[in-house]
């Protein structure tokens, strides 16, 4: 479980985050959805240490620490893949990294390509293959940390329609193959919805919760579903009143 | 072939044809303008005399560019490394610019002598600036994202330098080379004429004072095919370093 508490930075007077608190749950799907710039990769970046709080408190597992550099994996809405490295040594980047051997990488690699709709393409550059299957390569790599906590950064805004739906298929093994807690921001209330154990709609200058919603249905779930119908507009009625578009 | 090999050969010819024939119908005499032909012939027909002075040249080019390497490497890296060794050395690095090179040709000739030193130094002082300025360049432009995702791999500064920051720079890398042996030549011919006993270069300042303009014009002619030689060759490795990259790119 991971315990923010506090949280608070300021650029040059101007509070970003102000006495932020959240908590992720083991194995739980946390999903922060707001307005765009409400300082919501700020966040990501004071959580990974990028950029220094000014205050706040983190605690993961019960032990306090104070960035989460070497506990999370991290996955942004670009894939970030190298492109003189095929997709199984861009997976296998931070095992390289952490000196595991070459061979015993590609082996861990090689059955999340099975996971992920990969197989066959271990040895195709990067710019051999589809936006999708770049951004489950890149989801492979998130794995590839062997992390726990997983924090996504809109990790499909980059793709189409289509292909966010399938991988938002994909984002779902995370919780429930893999057993990672995850927290993850995004501006797309469907995939929110469809993911989302908690969801804590965001406010802008300073960024804090206006709403939680909890979501108990079960997953996979579906689109169409009347109780789900019902849940979006409530969500989207509170975020445009907080955009105030 | 290609229109695109096409149009510059068929200008080129124009150009020879026009020459040619300018000598031959305005009798220009051989050691004012000689004719295209005759240049061929002597480079040719003179190649005895020729070749051996070219692959004196050419050593002191090799040799100037692995000077230049072996300054320039190193000197990137610790700069993109250490932004205060960077701080430091920007303002001698630029001055060494504005000073003319050239003109430190007859001093490099008093302190290193007549033989190759004097000129592998100036062809590698000219060649360094080029390729540590786009290397520097090439790691600076990494984009700030993989540079965090190296940070949070918990990646060394080694390892983020050869698994990041060295691949990405090397399409500048070799930008850098490319502008860095065209200009290889000049240096060593510089150095030549100021005082040495072979090459190019030396050749040409004995032909010019006898007025044997078409051996000057001969060793031009070689001169210039080691140019375009070098050139050919930094993009056949070009290609082979980057074979990862998508041919639309490569041009």
């Amino acid at each position: 479980m991971l315990v923010i508490k506090n949280l608070t930075k300021r650029f040059s007077g101007q509070p970003i985050v102000e006495r932020f608190d959240l908590t992720v749950p083991s194995n739980g799907f946390t999903v922060l959805i707001g307005p765009s710039g409400c300082g919501k990769s700020t966040l990501f970046d004071l959580l990974m240490g990028i950029v220094p709080m000014d205050q706040g408190d983190l605690t993961w597992q019960g032990q306090t620490v104070v960035a989460l550099q070497a506990l999370a994996a991290y996955m942004q809405q670009s894939d970030l893949l190298l492109p003189w490295l095929t997709l199984e040594r861009n997976a296998c980047l931070p095992a390289d990294v952490a000196g595991v051997p070459p061979k015993q990488s590609a082996a861990s690699a090689g059955a999340l390509f099975v996971k992920f709709g990969l197989e066959g393409f271990a040895n195709y550059l990067p710019s051999m293959v589809s936006g999708g299957m770049r951004q489950r390569c890149a989801l492979a790599r998130t794995l590839m940390f062997g992390r726990d906590l997983v924090l996504l950064d809109e990790p499909l805004s980059s793709l189409d329609a289509i292909t966010r739906r399938q991988l938002q298929a994909y984002l779902l093994l995370l919780q429930t193959e893999f057993k990672k807690s995850i927290l993850m921001v995004t501006h797309d209330v469907e995939e929110a919805l469809l993911l989302a154990d908690d969801l804590l709609v965001l406010t802008a200058a300073p960024m804090r919760i206006c709403e939680r919603f909890r979501l108990d249905m079960p997953k996979p779930r579906n689109i169409a579903d009347r109780s789900f119908l019902e849940i979006k507009s409530r969500v989207l009625a509170r975020l445009e009143k907080e955009a105030r578009w | 072939m290609k229109r695109a090999t096409l149009l510059p050969l068929a200008l080129f010819l124009v150009v020879l044809t026009a020459w040619e024939a300018f000598c031959r119908l305005g009798g220009i005499p051989d050691f004012i303008l000689p004719p295209p032909t005759r240049i061929l012939r002597v480079a040719l027909g003179d190649a005895a005399i020729l070749l051996p002075h070219a692959g004196i040249t050419l050593v002191e080019i090799l040799a100037g560019i692995a000077l230049a390497l072996a300054v320039a490497i190193p000197l990137a890296v610790g700069m993109h490394a250490q932004p205060a060794v960077e701080r430091a050395l920007a303002p001698f690095l630029i001055a060494s610019q504005a000073v003319p090179v050239f003109a430190l040709a007859p001093l490099l000739v008093v302190w290193l002598g007549y033989g190759l030193a004097s000129k592998v130094l100036m062809a590698g002082v000219i060649i360094f600036f080029p390729i540590t300025v786009s290397l520097l360049e090439g790691f600076k432009s990494c984009d700030r994202n993989y540079r965090i995702l190296f940070q949070l791999m918990g990646a060394s500064k080694l390892q983020a330098l050869r698994k990041l920051y060295w691949p990405w720079a090397l399409p500048y890398f070799f930008a850098g080379l490319k502008v860095g042996v065209s200009v290889a030549t000049i240096g060593a011919v510089i150095g030549e004429w100021v005082g040495a006993q072979q090459g190019l270069g030396y050749l040409m300042i004995q032909a010019n004072a006898r007025l044997k303009v078409d051996l000057v014009f001969a060793a031009i002619l070689w001169l210039s095919l080691m140019g375009v030689g070098l050139w050919v060759l930094v993009g056949i490795i070009e290609k082979r370093c980057l074979w990862w990259k998508p041919a639309s790119d490569m041009e």
